[in-house]
């Protein structure tokens, strides 16, 4: 079921106005830099935002219009918080079974112990919120959520408060729900990791307008939205299958389609499909391919757009490569030095250790889906 | 001290009615006064909290001299009263329950009104994003996680309806065995130099306070639940 929402929630210092459609499956990235409007936007659709005006139809169902007003527990949508606000007064399964007294049976669908062993919940289950790590509790809040069987997941930068180790733990799990549980997510962060690693599509949202919406690769790999990424952060994502491992060399081939790259050691299998972020300021540019150089990933492409920034001395370049898009942050002495012009072959050069090694993909817990 | 009469308990057995009646009463009213209060971003909320809190620093003869006056058999209320039921407010132990109500209110609102606002509005949201209704979650998540809120309430505003004696003497009189509180019963013997059965209904009281106060602190500590 399609969520259509045409929003406008006025607050003391901000305003948010948003006209989006949300897709029926998958998982959808909010993302945006802090203070853009994510997470008032998804309180509203939860029903939690009060002062929202305007329209939300979730399928059939107006949840919002000129005179509805229909309470969160009437929407059936499920949210988890940051801080995972489980119940201190009952146990990790009291916190569950909370959740699934209250479920639509009637809706067809998975079970109690479905979510239990997904989420690796059983072990918990005596202890008290309190006695939880972050992670854990997490993983609970996440559990409970799923058990009152919501027809539309809404999650508020979940992994947020998590350090990233524990982060990259739960990471997996959130990625599996779409395709596990049929229920679509709306997911909230700013942080571009767990974009690439989780999202179908992106809306992205700064000073409470929605600026671009899209799928992740090609939303990420515009350079028109300055704002969304930040400078520093900005990149582009690549898709590709794992090719083979290294294990003496501790590296992991990774083939884009037709050009390969490699990165530290993951652990998957081969034919895996792996996203990995490459940041725009890890990329440098040759027009051939150097020799005698440390970086080994060298991917022949070509430019397909350019933007200097006027401000600062640097610039930032589209580069088309094994059928995907590539951004590179180079300065713009570089781009007069080199001639750069769109349409040029251009070799792009990324080194290994640019790849974050936690933000990058892992197999699940379980070892694999 | 040992050839001591014992003297009558029948206001002390009247004042506990009285404390227990008010603290249930106070218990179905208050609870939504202090959740309204709680949760409201109302302009009205400052005038209610300062109406509710007004008992705490109002001597308690003026607060019994408006009551005494608003529950008289000339007023509207008290006419109307009188008209409906067929009896008075005043002098009466029905009016006596309807004035501790008012005294005692504070003791009732204010805790309450302080843990529903540490409990805040998260697990109530968590509670709706669960499926739970507002009633349901008023019972099932509000109520537990306000429990220590709840207990200092109960034993604050029996205590204090225990001790009340301005606004029992003005309102109720002094009726034996329907109006005549405890309070009032120790004052009289002091007054008639009856020091023997002031001492005995005072340490009773004395007594009574210590034990129920021990009780609540113990299983406070007891309680391991906390909001948030």
């Amino acid at each position: 079921m399609e969520l259509t929402v045409d929003l406008r929630v006025d607050l003391a210092d901000f305003s948010l106005e948003v006209r989006q459609a949300f897709a029926s499956t998958g998982i959808t990235a909010l993302f945006g830099p802090s203070g853009g409007g994510k997470s008032t936007l998804l309180r509203a659709i939860a029903g939690f935002e009060r002062r929202a005006a305007g329209r939300i139809v979730f399928g059939e169902e107006e949840w919002l219009g000129p005179d509805r007003f229909v309470p969160t527990h009437r929407r059936g949508v499920g949210f988890v918080f940051q801080d995972a606000r489980l119940f201190p007064h009952l146990s990790a399964r009291g916190n569950l079974d909370y959740a699934w007294k209250r479920a639509a049976k009637a809706e067809a669908g998975f079970f109690f112990d479905d979510v239990v062993g997904m989420l690796d919940l059983a072990p918990l289950f005596s202890r008290r919120a309190g006695q939880l790590s972050g992670g854990e509790r997490q993983r609970v809040a996440i559990g409970r959520t799923l058990l009152s069987r919501p027809r539309l997941l809404l999650m508020d930068e979940p992994l947020a408060s998590l350090d990233t180790k524990r982060k990259s733990e739960i990471l997996p799990y959130v990625a599996r729900l779409p395709a596990a549980f049929g229920i679509p997510i709306i997911y909230v962060t700013h942080a571009l990791e767990e974009v690439t690693q989780l999202a179908d599509r992106i809306v992205a949202l700064e000073a409470g307008r929605a600026v671009a919406a899209g799928g992740v690769a090609e939303t990420l790999a515009r350079l028109d939205l300055p704002g969304v990424q930040g400078r520093f952060e900005a990149g582009a994502v690549l898709a590709g299958r794992v090719a083979g491992q290294d294990a003496a060399l501790q590296l992991t081939l990774v083939d884009l389609g037709g050009m390969s790259i490699e990165v530290p050691g993951i652990g998957l299998s081969p034919g895996a499909e792996v996203r990995l972020r490459v940041r725009a300021r890890d990329v440098s540019l040759a027009l051939d391919r150097p020799q005698g150089l440390s970086i080994r990933n060298m991917l022949d492409g070509r430019i397909v757009a350019m933007a200097p920034e006027a401000d600062t001395a640097y610039a930032e370049v589209l580069i088309e490569t094994a059928g995907q898009q590539l951004r590179a942050r180079i300065t713009r002495a570089a781009v007069q030095d080199l001639q750069l012009r769109e349409g040029q072959p251009v070799v792009a050069l990324v080194k290994s250790v640019a790849f974050d090694r936690q933000a990058l993909p892992r197999a699940p817990a379980d070892g694999g889906d | 001290m040992a050839d001591m009469e014992i003297p009558d308990l029948g206001p002390l057995w009247l004042t506990i009615r009285l404390a227990a009646v008010t603290t249930v009463v106070l218990l179905v009213l208050g609870t939504p006064l202090a959740w309204w209060l709680a949760h409201t971003r109302s302009r009205m909320k400052s005038i209610i909290e300062a109406v509710t809190a007004l008992p705490l620093v109002l001597p308690p003869t003026v607060l019994g001299f408006y009551l005494l006056v608003l529950f008289s058999p000339n007023s509207t209320l008290g006419g109307l009263w009188l008209s409906a039921t067929g009896s008075t407010l005043t002098f009466t132990f029905t009016g006596l329950i309807v004035a501790s109500a008012i005294y005692s209110l504070p003791f009732m609102v204010q805790p309450l009104q302080g843990a529903f606002e540490a409990v805040g509005r998260g697990p109530l949201e968590a509670a709706a994003s669960l499926r739970a209704g507002p009633l349901d979650a008023f019972l099932t998540v509000a109520t537990p996680l306000a429990l220590r809120g709840y207990i200092t309430a109960i034993v604050l505003t029996f205590a204090h309806t225990i001790g009340e004696f301005g606004v029992v003497l003005m309102v109720g009189g002094n009726i034996p065995g329907r109006t005549k509180v405890v309070s009032i019963q120790i004052y009289e013997h002091v007054e008639t130099i009856d020091y023997a059965s002031a001492h005995v209904l005072a340490a009773i009281l004395l007594v009574f306070s210590f034990s129920v106060l021990m009780a609540v602190y113990t299983l406070n500590r007891r309680f391991p639940v906390h909001a948030g």
